[in-house]
């Protein structure tokens, strides 16, 4: 891992559609938000558009804690995107 | 305070114990277990369930549960164990225990983290049932169970 990368991760049904549960990537220049992230998100493989291809069915934390598309991103973060969770 | 997510199951009448001491007068203890039967098709039957999780984020966001509880009740003692990998039916998943004085204040926060455990912790559940194994949705009703706790001092997120 390179200063410049981000670790994404994907839980439950996401993981299974992304086909991986953590990637690291250079972070892409110019981002500096969740949503300026997804669409170099989206274009890894049709399973991560699926993945991502409704928001409102998708959490998000940077860092270990709950954000939301306006989130900062910044290198060496690490960017969580999974389904409502279900447990108890 | 005590936060665990293990893979192996616990022993309730241990941890309640662990609780007690001269001071507590109130021990509420919720046990969550795994039922045979869907809630969505009463006439299905679930064999097994996998709980996954965040390694890290789960056990933070629960602490962070447990300290608003703490903040808002009296509390001597809380322990908080979560099971997950693959469980079959009979078998305890959850387990919160709240001690205190008194026991409205045991009661109130045992309810209190477990309401917030089920919309805010990162887990999720996968059935199986008939060889077939679904993720299982959230339930709008965990999210009003959740609101009724409504007060400026509640995590918001």
């Amino acid at each position: 891992m390179s200063s410049n990368d981000i670790t994404i991760r994907y839980f439950a049904w996401m993981r299974e559609h992304t086909g991986t549960s953590t990637e690291v990537i250079a972070l892409p220049e110019g981002v500096t938000n969740v949503e300026e992230l997804l669409p170099f998100v989206t274009k890894q493989s049709p399973g991560h558009a699926t993945a991502l291809a409704d928001m409102l069915a998708v959490r998000v934390a940077v860092n270990r804690t709950y954000g939301d598309l306006s989130t900062a991103v910044s290198s060496g973060d690490e960017i969580a995107f999974f389904p409502p969770v279900t447990g108890g | 305070m005590s936060v665990t997510i293990q893979n192996e199951d616990f022993d309730i009448s241990r941890e309640s114990r662990a609780l007690q001491n001269a001071s507590v007068g109130a021990i509420a203890l919720f046990v969550g277990t795994v039922r045979s039967q869907s809630t969505d098709d009463a006439a299905e039957t679930i064999e097994a369930m996998t709980l996954e999780h965040y390694p890290g984020m789960t056990e933070s966001e629960i602490e962070a549960i447990e300290a608003a509880a703490r903040q808002r009740w009296p509390l001597s003692g809380v322990t908080i164990i979560h099971r997950v990998g693959r469980l079959l039916p009979d078998d305890q998943i959850v387990m919160v225990a709240a001690a205190a004085a008194h026991r409205q204040d045991a009661f109130d926060a045992a309810q209190f983290i477990m309401d917030f455990l089920k919309t805010d912790a990162p887990f999720w559940k996968a059935e199986e049932r008939g060889g077939v194994t679904t993720w299982v949705d959230a339930r709008d009703s965990d999210d009003t169970a959740r609101k009724k706790w409504a007060r400026p001092d509640t995590p918001t997120s």
